[in-house]
């Protein structure tokens, strides 16, 4: 499975060879090979951490490699900057949109490259022609005028394509694009790919998402643990093989369910509305009703901004509430505050690690202490014992296999994945009855993931009530006992996860048809 | 991996040793520019430090400078940023003073009363500040710089209007009633070194304690360190912000205390003037540990204390001045350049840490 594919005439787009890329004890990249034919999709796959974000750095000029030859429509190129990459055609469409949100569409694809005058004015007239021409190319409808505050994800992302291409480039890199889709837009996305590719575009485009590569993307190059290790067609490889290749061994498996649902509901939400932010919007939460049984991983599903944030934020007491009533093991929760609620037993893991979940610059012991402040034997009375609360860090730190040093090393200096053990471990080690976890495998490795499902799983069989958010719907098949559907605030279906198929999620996800919840 | 601590300890004073270095270095350019000998200036400057009345006369000097680093650095610890300690300051003097001198208690007590009514005084008028951002989102910075305004008008105005006391023939500094002598806090060193040394000392191996060793301490620290982290704990920010900002103020209440019950013993316009603003030097320089607070406060008292020397020499005792002032900026600068540095170091130490356990295995 690799270098049999048929030849080709003229030059290949792109062309890496023996692309070696290290950081201090890090070897990120190392004997890549990678072949792009032009007016190709090319789909880069591979795990987490495998590597692809640094291999397409280097081929954007964001660092330069320690080893290898870049070839670009066949001319060796060494790129000190991006500056000389996008004059060479080459153009990155980067996952996080880097849009202005207070300009309008033109002004956001010019800025940087605004076309003037010989007086210094901006000729927006030549500007939006310009734009128009490509807008028409990729398919795109709507008015380069509007502001892109207005637009949703899909368009900002096509905004986002519009500026590499207003900058003049003809081989497009897209990292990760679709992780902020739903599944339509995502056809849509690849509807503007295949026009680009037919005008004699070239996108290389990254993923682990395993369906829509084997479905859009004409080659294939698999990446593991730093280097290629596949060159293949969509044609010569189905699902099952392409994975392995990947992961370079079976699945980390997400099931493996019998289930062990207790009686006694554990989180009983009931009713529950809860206002929006902005003041006379419609409400956040509408008519929530949840029941999550001790041994019970109830999952909810969703594209993120559909309430689950706001759920999350009431259950735990951070957010007030309109109506409806939460309860936990029975006793009402209203009036008690968030602490009072973690001390019954309330456990989060919070949706974004950085913002919510760790103190960055503080070493890990303190990172491991953080809301625990009530746990006798890490203090007495209002002092607290450094020395207890290290060994209980160290003690999570072995249970939990978090890479690192020693408790003592700054929370910034682990990788993502160890970041996030180290948070699960956190919320894990007060022995919580409920856990609400969202998006617990989010940005981790193939390791760290299969080690939090573990935990997840061993806990749920020990009785904890867990409510799993989360954006992977394999993570929730996988694990949940039943799935709910959050979209624009209340909660649309109820499915069974052994019946229920991520296209289905997907059209729930998107306000397709709707079943009364519950 | 206790070297990890120390190697952290070892880089932030190594930083701060660096900022004053750098700032003599430029303050030896800007002597030359001025046709003085950098040489000379400096061998007078640090020669005093040999005489016992000059290091006497630093200890006195970095009393209130203590006090007040520790008011803003409690804020600090947690990204509130009080500007407004020597609003709070003038507030609580001529409270304390017009409140001292109106009653008679035993010498201990009326101390302890006077110390009580500064940090109370000192607390209200920083509470204004923490009520607004509370309550209103208003940024504490903008706020007491404002309320610094209002407070030196608003007490100027107090003072003049109702509290002069009658002058004794031929006095001409107008004062307030001068508090009886068992409010007086007593010297240590007759007229160089006063008791409230002693306080300052107090306050910040207190201000250690419970910054470091407590839950509440543990709580500002991560409420300083990532508010939303600290919020989902359960941490009210709110509740934290108005509590340090109270702490804050008591504080910077008692930093005019060495000037009014140990040396003056009544309110008058300049008392204790600027003591609340180069706390904010010092907190900065010492890193807003009590440690390096207590060094930088003793460098600062002993640069205003020697700078009289210099103008036997012919050279302007504002040089001192400018080197406070080139301090401050170096430190910024040096900190957060050396901070980059540090966090690359130790993210690589880790990575090759790991690459080594893991070949181990």
């Amino acid at each position: 499975m690799s270098e049999n594919l048929e030849s080709h005439s003229g030059p290949l787009a792109v062309e890496l060879h023996g692309i070696s890329k290290s950081f201090p004890g890090v070897i990120a990249n190392y004997s890549i090979e990678l072949m792009v034919r032009p007016g190709t999709i090319h789909a880069i796959v591979g795990e987490n951490g495998a590597g692809k974000s640094t291999l397409m750095k280097t081929l954007y000029g964001m660092h330069q490699p320690d080893d290898g030859t870049i070839t670009v429509n066949g001319h060796a190129v060494q790129f000190k900057t991006p500056t000389e990459a996008i004059a060479a055609g080459i153009g990155m469409v980067h996952q996080h949109f880097m849009l202005a949100d207070n300009l309008t569409i033109i002004e956001n694809i010019i800025l940087g490259a605004e076309p003037t005058d010989n007086r210094g004015r901006i000729n927006f007239g030549a500007a939006r022609e310009r734009i128009e021409v490509l807008m028409a190319s990729l398919g795109a409808t709507f008015d380069p005028g509007t502001n892109v505050s207005e637009l949703g994800v899909g368009q900002r992302q096509r905004v986002e394509i519009l500026k590499v291409l207003y900058r003049g480039a003809k081989i497009l890199i897209l990292d990760e694009p679709t992780a902020v889709l739903v599944p339509q837009e995502v056809e849509e996305l690849f509807e503007t790919l295949k026009r680009l590719v037919l005008d004699g575009s070239t996108v290389i485009f990254i993923s682990h998402k395993l369906d829509e590569v084997l479905t859009y993307c004409d080659e294939i190059t698999v990446m593991r643990q730093g280097t290629t290790v596949a060159h293949t067609t969509p044609a010569q490889v189905d699902r099952r093989t392409l994975a392995q290749l990947m992961v370079g061994s079976d699945l980390p498996d997400p099931s493996g369910r019998e289930t062990k649902v207790g009686e006694d509901i554990r989180l009983q939400v009931l009713g529950l509305n809860v206002a929006s932010e902005i003041p006379g919007a419609k409400l956040s939460l509408r008519d929530i009703n949840i029941n999550v049984h001790s041994g019970e991983i109830v999952g909810i599903a969703g594209v993120e901004g559909n309430g689950q944030f706001e759920l999350c934020e009431a259950i735990l007491g951070l957010r007030p509430k309109l109506s409806g009533t939460i309860s936990v093991g029975g006793s009402e929760l209203s009036g008690s505050d968030t602490r009072t609620r973690r001390e019954m037993g309330l456990s989060y893991i919070a949706f974004d690690r950085h913002r919510e979940g760790l103190l960055l610059d503080s070493p890990l012991w303190e990172n491991t202490f953080l809301g625990r402040e009530e746990n006798a034997t890490l203090t007495v009375g209002p002092f607290i014992k450094n020395r207890s609360i290290e060994a209980d860090s160290r003690v999570i730190i072995e249970r939990f296999g978090v890479l690192t040093p020693s408790e003592q090393v700054p929370a910034f200096a682990l990788s993502g994945g160890n970041q996030q053990k180290l948070v699960v471990g956190r919320e894990m080690a007060s022995d919580p009855k409920i856990l609400l976890a969202a998006h617990p495998t989010r940005g981790v490795d193939v390791g760290a993931q299969s080690a939090i499902w573990d935990e997840l799983r061993s806990a749920r069989d020990r009785g904890l009530a867990v409510l799993l958010i989360s954006a992977d719907l394999e993570e929730l098949i996988g694990l949940s006992d039943r799935i709910l559907v959050m979209f624009d605030g209340q909660i649309t279906a109820d499915l069974d996860p052994n019946t229920a198929t991520p296209e289905m999620l997907g059209t729930y996800m998107t306000g397709g048809e709707i079943v009364s919840p519950l | 991996m206790k070297n990890q601590r120390l190697q952290r300890v070892l880089v932030t004073s190594a930083s701060s040793l660096l900022a004053v270095f750098v700032a003599l270095c430029i303050c030896a350019v800007i002597l030359l520019i001025t046709g003085k000998d950098p040489i000379q200036a400096y061998s007078t400057l640090f020669g005093a430090a040999g005489d016992i009345k000059v290091l006497q006369g630093t200890l006195n000097r970095a009393t209130p400078l203590m006090i007040s680093a520790a008011a803003v650095a409690i804020g600090f610890k947690m990204n509130l940023f009080n500007i407004g300690v020597e609003g709070q300051m003038r507030v609580a003097l001529l409270a304390t003073a017009v409140a001292g001198a109106a009653i008679d208690l035993p010498a201990p007590l009326h101390i302890l009363f006077c110390l009580v009514v500064a940090m109370a005084t000192g607390a209200i008028w920083a509470a204004f500040a923490g009520w607004l951002k509370v309550k209103r989102g208003v940024n504490e910075v903008i706020s007491t710089i404002m309320l610094n305004f209002v407070a030196l008008s608003l007490v100027a105005w107090a003072f003049d209007s109702f509290f002069t006391a009658d002058n004794a023939p031929g006095v001409l500094l107008v004062k307030t009633k001068e508090l009886p002598p068992s409010a007086w806090f007593p010297d240590i060193v007759e007229r160089r070194l006063n008791g409230m040394f002693f306080i300052a000392v107090l306050v910040l191996i207190l201000f250690y304690v419970l910054v470091w060793k407590t839950k509440f301490g543990f709580q500002l620290r991560a409420s300083g360190a990532n508010p939303g982290a600290a919020r989902v704990t359960g941490v009210n920010p709110k509740r934290m912000v108005m509590i340090s900002m109270l702490m804050s103020g008591a504080l910077a209440g008692l930093v005019g205390m060495r000037a009014l019950l140990g040396d003056v013993h009544a309110y008058q316009n300049n008392l204790a003037e600027q003591q609340g603003f180069n706390g904010i030097a010092v907190a900065l320089l010492g890193r807003n540990h009590p440690l390096g607070i207590f060094i930088s406060a003793l460098l600062f008292g002993y640069l205003g204390e020697a700078s009289g020397r210099l103008q036997l020499e012919d050279i302007p005792k504002e040089i001192t001045t400018i080197m406070t002032g080139i301090i401050v900026l170096a430190v910024v600068i040096i900190n957060e350049a050396v901070k980059r540095w540090d966090d690359k170091r130790i993210q690589h130490k880790a990575a090759l840490a790991l690459a080594t356990r893991v070949v181990a295995q």
